[in-house]
């Protein structure tokens, strides 16, 4: 067995979870893009997707309805959220609409402990993409092949939108004059509510691809993959949706060959026991952050402001 | 005033570019001590941006700044600048080194200034935004001033905040939030500020901007009575010209980033190209 | 105005001497299993952080997450250098006992896990502190995160026991005095932690009101003022940053006793968040509020609100919706309706010592 067949199946899940992580990053972009907002509830938003489908799964309806309400009540959420705790804040501080969205992220995990007492919740096993595959050396569920595919193809979709439609040429404007689109006289509340849709549309897909992977949710677990998520729209260019892409493939991939480290290397023959290297593939990612954030702030794709003095 | 002819504040051959917009062109100017000199200009002319090379907010892409015959900013395009300049004098500084402050340190050598758009500490009392002009001269160190060490300087600092405070005519107000002042009281408020800094060059940028005749007329012989009890030097960014003629011993006169006059208030005002600048953009 | 200054400081003082002497009291004559005790603790504990966050989220302007990482730091280092040595074969049992073999004094190692919090802190800042408001919040963030991961890897076991935890280290009831047949005679296990906590907490107050806390405060209300004033913002940064990290570490010192043991996988960022929390309910900008939310917040999570957990009947009726994981939902609503309607939090930017006690209206410029 060579390096490479070892090296295959991290790269593989490494490419599926990129994937779900590009798509709750676009719903962090996109607020952060307009809104100047780091949407911390973003990750939970993600997480509720998960245990709605948990919930509305054991109701017995078929799943072809699941999917659908499951993905329509992400949306409500998403954009009840934004009504509720950010909409009010509208002129106050940056930071206390920073704090409103931790508080947010605080209030939806609590709940969603209070619903579940706190316990790892089953996913249901969703038909087609549960279903194994084999490709190379490589033993995967279906999930793994089609997410990449996914969300190519709705990062395509949404580009069309932003760059064809009347309400994309609305929300380029927003994002870059909030002040003066709202003169020109652009509806501000529906360009953003729009967003907050758009974002936990994508969230709510990603749910369902991430949780066919990692099936159990429990209340934090929007948490780690919301910040990854971040991180990768940072590393993209904050504002910019083929950059948080990239981002979140980047680390989705980064990520898992350093959950494989200990192993590649132990086959490669340069190590001859266990590092416990895996500790570190959370790690990797804020590292990769702060790094960007020092080297290049505005990340690979973003803008550069300058602020007037 | 023996000296009156020592330079405190020299500018040759600055050039500020933001990209593709030259917002300075060329700038050569010179303040003496114990003068009061005007910088005027149509809206957009540069002065603030001028302000801003001198005080470090920004480093000019070309040309050297002197402060009392020492450079304090000097720079010449670099990277991709060199390809974009489209200023003057782009060969003269290239063989030496630029040399960059931060704003403090440019403060601590003894230039302070004013905001053209006030910028006091909002949640702070008058007193206290004057008392934090005191900070730069500490003796004190962090643990000194936490375990009250510094109890002699900290009284020297507040008995000096509030003589400013005097002399700006603010001691009543001295414990109210800077941001409830009226307007004209604010600007004074940030001229005590400023001296609390110990300058011996002072940068007023439009000190009557807001204020009515009276108050203007107040304002100008205020600025003469503190430069003459601190030995200072002004220089100032002013668009009531009746306060520019009156107080200045001399006048620039910027338009589009260039300098296109220079002189005593007489010459300034007979000066028919500055007429001309000042009709075309008719700016009151 | 200095005259009432000082009127304020008298009845703060007083106050405080008040609380110490209430503990004291309260601890000799109630029961130490009550939870009044638990709360007393963990709220002393809370408001350390609380402060220390505040003095660089509300006093400087600068908007950090890394609370959870530099109290890591000093919990773990405090809880290293303290376990007795006949313990540590037990405690480090994966790691052949580990390779401190020593132990130091409580005080010697809570002042040295806040100065290695201090220390991370400068490495971190030097680079971090120039970020904007929201970067830099991710980016501490993010160090917390490496930090947890860090203390949790294996690879540092002889040091840090790795993912295991440590445990055995004295603990707040070690402050309890004791007779020769180990009964308790004099309890101090709630008072020595309100010492603790006031001295750094009058430390901080101290450094606010200085010249340094004015220049910390002309930061946040202007950077570019601050800096035309001759205040270097880096060097002033940096120390905001490294003082307040100073205090979380020993904060987590603190932390470490109350919890008897300590494990690197519990300081998340929510952790940071509910501090975070803490000190926006209490007021961003106000000592006071943040000590009084810590203990309101601690009182009502441990304590007031557990109620909620439970079933509960009102004569033959139960009332609906009570059960585990309730209390926190109320809390959370509480503290949304906080963040939105109430942004200025318990006491806004205001201190006990400078409320208007004499029940007048502030005179306008009443002079000295």
């Amino acid at each position: 067995m060579n390096v490479w067949d070892t090296v295959f199946p991290y790269l593989l899940s490494g490419i599926s979870v990129g994937g779900q992580y590009a798509l709750i990053a676009i719903g962090y972009t996109m607020v952060y893009g307009i809104l100047r907002l780091i949407n911390f509830a973003h990750g939970d938003v993600f997480m509720v997707a998960g245990i709605v489908m948990v919930y509305i799964a054991s109701s017995g309806l078929p799943i072809w309805v699941c999917i659908p309400l499951v993905l329509l009540i992400t949306v409500f959420v998403g954009f009840l959220i934004e009504r509720v705790a950010y909409k009010p804040l509208r002129s106050a501080p940056r930071m206390s609409v920073m704090i409103s969205a931790i508080g947010v992220s605080y209030a939806l995990q609590n709940l969603v402990l209070y619903v579940t007492g706190g316990l790892n919740k089953q996913y249901p096993t969703i038909p087609w993409i549960s279903d194994t595959v084999v490709i190379g050396p490589a033993k995967t569920k279906l999930v793994t092949v089609i997410t990449p595919i996914l969300v190519i193809a709705l990062v395509v979709a949404l580009v069309l939108l932003i760059n064809k439609t009347k309400i994309g040429m609305a929300m380029r404007a927003v994002s870059k004059d909030f002040e003066t689109s709202q003169l020109m006289g652009i509806k501000i509340n529906n360009v953003i509510s729009a967003t907050f849709i758009i974002g936990s549309f994508l969230a709510g897909v990603g749910s369902i691809l991430y949780f066919t992977n990692y099936p159990t949710v429990i209340q934090t677990s929007g948490a780690m993959p919301g910040l990854k998520a971040f991180v990768a729209a940072v590393f993209g260019g904050i504002g910019s949706i083929p950059g948080a892409v990239i981002g979140a493939f980047i680390i989705g991939i980064m990520e898992n060959i350093i959950k494989g480290l200990d192993v590649i290397l132990f086959k490669a023959g340069i190590i001859s026991g266990p590092m416990g290297l895996a500790t570190f593939s959370d790690a990797f990612t804020f590292a990769l952050l702060i790094v960007i954030l020092i080297v290049k702030p505005t990340g690979l794709f973003g803008e550069k402001v300058t602020d007037k003095v | 005033m023996s000296n009156i002819n020592d330079s405190v504040l020299r500018m040759e051959h600055i050039t500020m570019q933001f990209g593709g917009v030259v917002a300075i062109n060329d700038l050569s100017l010179e303040v003496r001590r114990g003068e009061i000199v005007a910088l005027i200009g149509p809206n957009g002319a540069g002065k603030t941006t001028a302000f801003n090379c001198i005080t470090g907010v920004y480093e000019p892409t070309n040309g050297v700044v002197y402060f009392q015959g020492k450079p304090i900013a000097l720079n010449h395009p670099q990277g991709k600048m060199i390809r974009q300049y489209a200023g003057s004098e782009a060969d003269r500084y290239k063989m030496l080194k630029p040399i960059v402050h931060t704003p403090d340190r440019i403060t601590h050598m003894g230039i302070a200034r004013t905001f053209q758009n006030i910028r006091l500490f909002s949640s702070q009392t008058a007193f206290e935004n004057v008392l934090i002009g005191t900070h730069l001269r500490r003796t004190s160190n962090v643990f000194t001033a936490t375990f009250r060490l510094n109890a002699r300087e900290e009284k020297r600092n507040r008995e000096k905040a509030e003589e400013l405070l005097e002399i700006v005519g603010l001691k009543d107000e001295m414990n109210e939030k800077a941001t409830s002042l009226p307007y004209g009281k604010q600007r004074r408020l940030e001229i005590a500020r400023a001296l609390a800094t110990d300058p011996s060059l002072l940068l007023l940028d439009e000190p009557a901007a807001g204020m009515n005749p009276q108050e203007t007329d107040e304002l100008g012989s205020f600025i003469v009575d503190i430069k003459n009890r601190f030995k200072l030097t002004v220089f100032m960014i002013e668009h009531h010209m009746n306060l520019v003629m009156d107080i200045s011993d001399r006048i620039y006169v910027l338009d589009f980033g260039k300098q296109i006059a220079e002189g005593t208030p007489e010459e300034i005002q007979k000066n028919p190209v500055v007429i001309a600048a000042y009709l075309g953009v008719d700016e009151e | 105005m200095k005259k009432k200054n000082n009127i304020g400081s008298y009845i703060t003082l007083g106050v405080v001497i008040l609380i110490y002497a209430a503990v004291f009291i309260a601890e000799q004559t109630i029961p130490s299993t009550s939870m009044l005790f638990t709360v007393l603790k963990k709220g002393a504990t809370y408001a350390l952080v609380a402060v220390s966050m505040n003095l660089l989220n509300g006093f400087t302007g600068i908007f950090s997450l890394g609370q959870a990482g530099f109290m890591l730091i000093g919990a773990y280092i405090y809880g290293i250098f303290t376990i007795p040595v006949s313990m540590r074969g037990q405690v480090y049992q994966y790691f052949d006992g580990g390779l401190v073999q020593f132990t130091l004094p409580i005080i010697i190692a809570m002042i040295l896990g806040g100065l290695a919090a201090a220390f991370f802190a400068f490495l971190i800042g030097l680079p971090v502190l120039r970020l904007k408001s929201d970067y830099l919040a991710i980016a501490t963030l993010g160090f917390a995160e490496i930090v947890r991961a860090i203390f949790q890897w294996n690879g540092l076991g002889p040091v840090t026991n790795g993912s295991n935890m440590l445990r055995s280290f004295p603990n707040f009831n070690d402050f309890n005095i004791t007779d020769a047949q180990g009964n308790v005679t004099v309890y101090l296990s709630t008072l020595i932690p309100f010492i603790m906590s006031g001295i750094c907490i009058l430390i901080i107050v101290l450094l606010i009101n200085s010249s340094y806390g004015r220049a910390f405060k002309a930061i946040r209300d202007d950077e570019v003022a601050a800096e035309a004033m001759g205040i270097n913002l880096a060097h002033h940064k940096r120390l905001a940053f490294c003082i307040s990290s100073f205090f979380a570490g020993v904060s987590g010192a603190m932390l470490a006793m109350y919890q008897t043991t300590v494990q690197a996988k519990s300081f998340t960022s929510a952790m940071t968040y509910e501090i975070l929390l803490i000190v926006v309910i209490g007021g961003i900008g106000s000592v006071t509020g943040s000590v009084l939310s810590s203990f309101l917040f601690v009182a009502c999570s441990e304590w007031w609100l557990r109620f909620l957990d439970e079933q509960q009947m009102i004569g033959d009726f139960q009332v609906p919706l009570l059960r585990n994981g309730f209390r926190l939902v109320v809390f959370s609503v509480i503290i949304m309706i906080v963040v939105l309607f109430f942004r200025r939090g318990i006491m806004g930017d205001r201190e006990l010592w400078n409320l208007n006690f004499t029940g007048r209206r502030k005179n306008k410029g009443d002079g000295k």
